[in-house]
C-alpha cells in the first residue's frame, strides 16, 4: 500500500488535506476530508512511560532473536532493540528475566464486534446478506465496541486486528483495521491511517446463500461457481467505468459521477487505495481469482482460510499474495475437506507470505499456539523454521496484508510500541501473555486486575470478565 | 456389563494382531494414571493385547520384544464427547449422520447406526493419541438426542465396543428451543418423558403415543430412567445445573453427567457432593450466550479443586477436531489446573464416566492402549510417534498425511501431481 494514494483521494476531493507520512502526528486520520474519510479515527495512544524491558528473549518480529535482549520504549514508540541497552535517565526498567518479548499479534481475520458475545439474533450484524454484491456496506458500522471478545483477545496478545464482514456475498463490504484498545466508539479504535480493505468471497458460501437461498432453488444468482465469477467480473466492469469517470473529473475533465457507495469502494480498489481480502478455500479458485485481478488491474492482498494454499504455494509466491490460514481446521464443509496441518509451513517454505488468522473469538485468544502447532507440524516433515522467522506469520505478515507494516508488526525503531511480554516461550500451551502494550501503554497485565478491562455488558453479571 | 465384556473379548479375538510379539515402550516420562504416578525413565511392556508391566526401564522385557523409545508415554487418550465417525463432511447433509431434525423419533435414535469406521477423521483423531471415543448424536428433533456409543479409533469393522452407552439429553437454551420455546417446556417434556417410561405398559398398551414419547422412544429411554444407563445432560447455566441436581435428588437412582457446564464452577461443591461428573470445553471463557455469562478459563481448575470429576473435550468442531482436547487441557493447566488432573480429564475421568474398564491407565492387566509421544502430550508442539490399540501398533497415516506427502514438493515437470502417491 502506498500511503500517498490515500492522500491523493483526500486532496483531490477538497484540496485541503496536508498529507504527511504515517506516524508523524498522533492521528493520521485527523484533518481528512469528511467525504474521503467520513468516519475518521479518533484513536489516541494512552499515556506510556519510557520503559526498558530487559533481560528477555526478544523476537523482533523481523526475523531476529536476541537472547538476554532488551526493548526500549519512548513516547509510545520503539526506541531501540538490542542486547546491550541501558535505561536512559528517568526510564522505568522491567526485569523480564525468563520471559519472552514479541511484537503484538495482529489477527487479520476477526468478526469481533460484528458478531459479538453474546451471540444473540439482535447481535447478528456481521454480514449484509441481502444481496451478492454489498460493496457499499462498511463493517465498522456493525462493530459494537463493547464486545467482551476484544478483552479476551487482548489477554491473548492481540494488539491490532482486522474486522471483516461475513462471507455470504461475492463482495461483502469494507473491512476495518482496529487497535485492540477498549473504547466507547469504534472510531476510537480505528488504526490511524490504515487503508480500508474489501472483503470478497469465493466458492460455496455465495452460491449456497443466493443460489439455493431461502429454501428454494434457484433462488437467484449466483447459483454456481461460474456464476460467482460472472458476478465478480460484472461488478469490476462497472467499477472500471466509474473509476474512469472519477479520474477524468479529477484531472479537470468534467463533473464527477453521481455518488454511489458500492462503486466508490470498488473504484478505490482499482486505484490501489483499498486492499482486497478474499475468503477462498480451494486452490483452483484462488488461481482463477488471480487471473481476474490481472484482468481488471487490482491486486489481492490476502486469501483467507486458504486451506488448499499448499497445493499452489508456488503460484501464490509468484504473484505475491498472502495466505491467511488456520493451523488445523478442516472437514466442516466440502471446500475445507483437503485442509492439512502442514498448510502454513508448506506455504512459508515455498517462499509465499503465510499468516495465522483466527476467524474465531476463541482462536484469537491464542494465535501464538496456532502458529506453534503449524511450526511443529512443519518441523516433523523436515521444514525447520526458526521461531523468530515463524513469528512473522503472527505480526509482520498480517501487518503487510493490511498495509500497516510501516507502523507496526515488528520491534523496529520508530514503530508503534505494540508489544507482548510472555511468561515463557510463546510456542507452547503453557505460555501466557503477561503484559500487553499498545503504543507503549500497558493495556493488559495478567497479574494486576486494575489492568484487565471489563466491558459494560459484563458488569454486574456473575462473570464480570474472564477470571473474577 | 457382561454383554459388554463378551463384545470386547470378541473384538480382541478377531483382531489379527492381538497376539503379535511383545512390545517394550520406553519413555523418559511415563504418565500412568494410577498410584504409580509419573515414572522417569519408565517402561511399559505389552503382550497379547494387554499391558503386562509398568515400571522403571530396568523392568524385565520378554524375549523378542519390539522396542519403542519416546519422550513421553501415556495411556491411550479417551475423547469423552464427540461426533467423530458420524460425518465425513459436516456441511454436506448427505454425508452427515449426526442429527435428524425431521425424524419422528428422538430417544430411540441409535448413533451407532450412523457410525462409519472408515470416516477420515478417525485416523486424524488417532494420530493425536486418542484411542477411544464416546460419540453422541445431536439433538435436533426433540431435547432427547438419542443413544451414544463407545468406539475405538482403529477404523476397523467392529470398533464400536458399546452401543447405547448413554442417553443424550439437551437442556438449557437449546433444550428450551427444541421443546417449543422455554425452559419450562423443556422440563415438562423431560418429566413427561420419564412419566411415559414409568407407565410404559399401561400407556402404550393400545396405541403408539405417550404424552411426550413414541413407543420406540420410551422403550429406548427406559434403561436411563431406571438408572441402568448413563444420561448425559447438556447444560451451561448455573440455574440449569441446579435444576438437574434437583432432578437427581428427586430421582436418586439416575446416573448422570453434564456436558458443557460453563458455569459449573458456581455450583461445584454440589456437583461434587452428588458425584455428578462434568464434560467441559476449557476454552469456553466468553459470555457467548445468556447461559454462559459466568464462563471462565478457570472453570476446569475450580471444578477439579472442588472434587468434581472433570473430562475435557473440544465442543467446537467436535466431529473433525476432537483431537484438540489435548491443547485445551494444556490451556486448562496454564489457567491453574493441576497437570495430573488435566491428564486425568483425558484418560481416567472419561473411563470412569463411561465405565470403560481397563482403559485410560497404564497398569498391569489393562488393555494395551498406549501412546508414545515426542514431548509433553498437553503441549501444542508435541505429537505421538506411535499409537497402540489393544496392543496393536496403529498405522500413523491418514488422508491428511497423504495429501501432505503428495504436495510436500510441487513438481509437475514429468507428470501431473495426481500420479504421486
Amino acid at each position: 500500500m502506498e500511503f500517498g494514494k490515500l492522500c491523493r483521494v483526500a486532496a483531490a476531493a477538497l484540496a485541503l488535506a496536508a498529507c504527511e507520512a504515517p506516524g508523524s502526528r498522533d492521528n493520521a486520520d485527523a484533518g481528512k476530508s469528511p467525504i474521503a474519510n467520513p468516519f475518521p479515527s479518533t484513536y489516541k495512544p494512552y499515556p506510556s512511560e519510557t520503559l526498558l524491558i530487559a533481560n528477555a528473549t526478544v523476537l523482533d518480529g523481523a526475523g531476529a532473536r536476541i537472547e538476554n535482549g532488551a526493548v526500549l520504549i519512548e513516547g509510545g514508540k520503539i526506541k531501540a532493540v538490542g542486547a546491550d541497552l541501558t535505561a536512559p535517565d528517568g526510564a522505568v526498567t522491567l526485569d523480564a528475566r525468563g520471559k519472552w518479548v514479541t511484537p503484538g499479534i495482529i489477527d487479520n481475520h476477526s468478526h469481533l464486534g460484528a458478531y459479538p458475545s453474546p451471540g444473540v439474533d439482535s447481535h447478528d450484524d456481521g454480514n449484509e446478506i441481502s444481496g451478492p454484491v454489498t460493496a457499499e456496506v462498511w463493517v465498522e458500522h456493525s462493530v459494537w465496541p463493547q464486545d467482551p471478545g476484544f478483552t479476551r483477545a487482548l489477554a491473548g496478545g492481540i494488539t491490532s486486528l482486522q474486522i471483516l464482514p461475513g462471507s455470504a456475498n461475492l463482495f461483502g463490504g469494507r473491512g476495518v483495521t482496529l487497535k485492540n484498545v477498549p473504547a466507547r466508539t469504534v472510531q476510537a479504535m480505528k488504526f490511524p491511517g490504515a487503508p480500508y480493505t474489501l472483503k470478497m468471497a469465493c466458492g460455496e458460501n455465495p452460491k449456497r446463500v443466493y443460489g439455493y437461498g431461502q429454501g428454494s432453488a434457484p433462488g437467484g444468482a449466483p447459483y454456481s461457481r461460474m456464476g460467482n465469477v460472472a458476478g465478480y467480473r460484472d461488478a469490476w466492469i462497472q467499477a472500471a467505468d466509474y473509476r474512469k469517470q472519477m479520474d477524468k473529473a479529477e484531472s479537470g475533465g468534467g463533473d464527477p459521477p453521481k455518488r454511489d457507495l458500492e462503486l466508490e469502494t470498488l473504484a478505490d480498489v482499482l486505484s490501489g487505495d483499498i486492499l482486497v481480502h478474499m475468503h477462498c478455500y480451494r486452490a483452483d479458485e484462488m488461481a482463477q481469482i488471480l487471473d481476474i485481478s490481472n484482468e481488471f488491474g487490482y491486486k489481492v492482498a490476502a486469501f483467507h482460510h486458504a486451506v488448499e494454499s499448499y497445493k499452489i504455494a508456488d503460484k501464490l509466491a509468484d504473484y505475491g499474495v498472502c495466505s491467511s490460514m488456520w493451523a488445523d481446521w478442516w472437514g466442516f464443509k466440502m471446500e475445507a475437506y483437503d485442509g492439512i496441518p502442514e498448510n502454513i509451513p508448506l506455504v512459508h517454505n515455498a517462499g509465499a507470505c503465510a499468516i495465522v488468522h483466527s476467524d474465531s473469538d476463541v482462536g484469537i485468544q491464542r494465535l501464538n499456539q496456532e502458529a506453534a502447532k503449524a511450526w511443529a507440524d512443519g518441523k516433523r516433515i523436515g521444514i525447520d523454521i526458526p521461531i523468530e522467522i515463524a513469528w512473522q506469520w503472527l505480526s509482520l505478515n498480517p501487518a503487510k496484508s493490511l498495509g500497516v507494516d510501516a507502523q507496526t508488526g515488528s520491534l523496529e525503531p520508530g514503530k508503534m510500541a505494540d508489544i507482548v511480554v510472555w511468561s515463557g516461550n510463546p510456542f507452547s500451551s503453557y505460555a501466557k501473555a503477561e503484559k500487553v502494550y499498545v503504543d507503549g501503554a500497558l493495556m493488559f497485565d495478567r497479574n494486576d486486575p486494575a489492568n484487565q478491562p471489563v466491558m459494560d455488558f459484563e458488569l454486574g453479571h456473575p462473570g464480570e470478565g474472564d477470571r473474577k | 456389563m457382561i454383554r459388554h465384556l463378551l463384545i470386547s473379548l470378541a473384538a480382541v479375538a478377531a483382531s489379527p494382531f492381538a497376539f503379535a510379539q511383545p512390545v517394550a515402550v520406553y519413555g523418559e516420562t511415563v504418565w500412568t494414571g494410577t498410584s504409580q504416578g509419573t515414572i522417569s525413565d519408565g517402561l511399559v511392556v505389552i503382550e497379547n493385547g494387554r499391558i503386562v508391566s509398568v515400571g522403571p526401564a530396568s523392568t524385565r522385557v520378554p524375549a523378542g520384544a519390539t522396542e519403542v523409545r519416546a519422550q513421553w508415554v501415556t495411556p491411550g487418550l479417551i475423547s469423552a464427547f464427540s461426533r467423530t465417525g458420524l460425518t465425513e463432511v459436516s456441511g454436506v447433509d448427505d454425508a452427515n449422520d449426526t442429527g435428524a431434525a425431521s425424524s419422528a423419533f428422538s430417544a430411540a435414535l441409535n448413533a451407532a447406526d450412523g457410525f462409519n469406521p472408515d470416516t477420515t477423521s478417525i485416523p486424524v483423531t488417532r494420530l493425536d493419541g486418542f484411542t477411544r471415543i464416546a460419540v453422541a448424536p445431536q439433538a435436533q428433533s426433540k431435547l432427547f438426542g438419542g443413544q451414544g456409543f463407545l468406539a475405538d479409533t482403529s477404523g476397523l469393522t467392529g470398533s464400536v465396543f458399546r452401543e447405547r452407552a448413554f442417553a443424550y439429553v439437551v437442556l438449557g437454551e437449546s433444550g428450551a428451543q427444541l421443546a417449543g420455546g422455554s425452559r419450562p417446556a423443556a422440563w415438562a417434556a423431560l418429566r413427561g418423558a420419564f412419566d411415559d417410561v414409568r407407565f410404559f405398559a399401561a400407556r402404550y398398551m393400545s396405541h403408539n403415543e405417550g404424552n411426550v414419547l413414541t413407543r420406540m422412544d420410551a422403550l429406548a429411554l427406559m434403561p436411563a430412567v431406571k438408572g441402568d444407563q448413563l444420561i448425559l445432560f447438556q447444560a451451561s447455566r448455573a440455574s440449569d445445573l441446579d435444576a438437574i441436581m434437583d432432578f437427581k435428588e428427586q430421582n436418586p437412582a439416575l446416573r448422570l453427567a453434564v456436558v458443557g457446564a460453563d458455569e459449573g464452577w458456581r455450583v461445584a461443591p454440589r456437583l461434587a457432593e452428588l458425584e455428578i461428573p462434568v464434560i467441559l470445553d476449557a476454552f469456553s471463557n466468553l459470555p457467548s450466550s445468556f447461559s454462559q455469562l459466568a464462563s471462565t478459563s478457570e472453570n476446569a481448575k475450580r471444578l477439579a479443586e472442588a472434587g468434581v470429576t472433570v473430562a475435557i473435550v473440544n465442543l467446537d468442531n467436535d466431529s473433525h477436531l476432537a483431537r484438540l482436547a489435548t491443547q485445551i487441557a494444556g490451556n486448562a493447566v496454564a489457567n491453574g489446573m493441576d497437570f495430573d488432573e488435566a491428564m486425568r480429564a483425558l484418560t481416567t475421568a472419561p473411563a470412569e464416566i463411561f465405565g470403560m474398564t481397563g482403559l485410560g491407565v497404564l497398569a498391569p492387566g489393562a488393555r494395551a492402549d498406549v501412546v508414545a509421544w515426542d514431548g509433553d502430550p498437553l503441549d501444542v508442539t508435541s505429537a505421538p510417534s506411535a499409537v497402540f490399540i489393544d496392543g496393536e501398533a496403529q498405522p500413523m497415516e491418514s488422508r491428511q498425511t497423504k495429501l501432505r506427502d503428495r504436495y510436500r514438493t510441487i513438481d509437475e515437470s514429468q507428470k501431473p501431481m495426481a500420479y504421486k502417491r
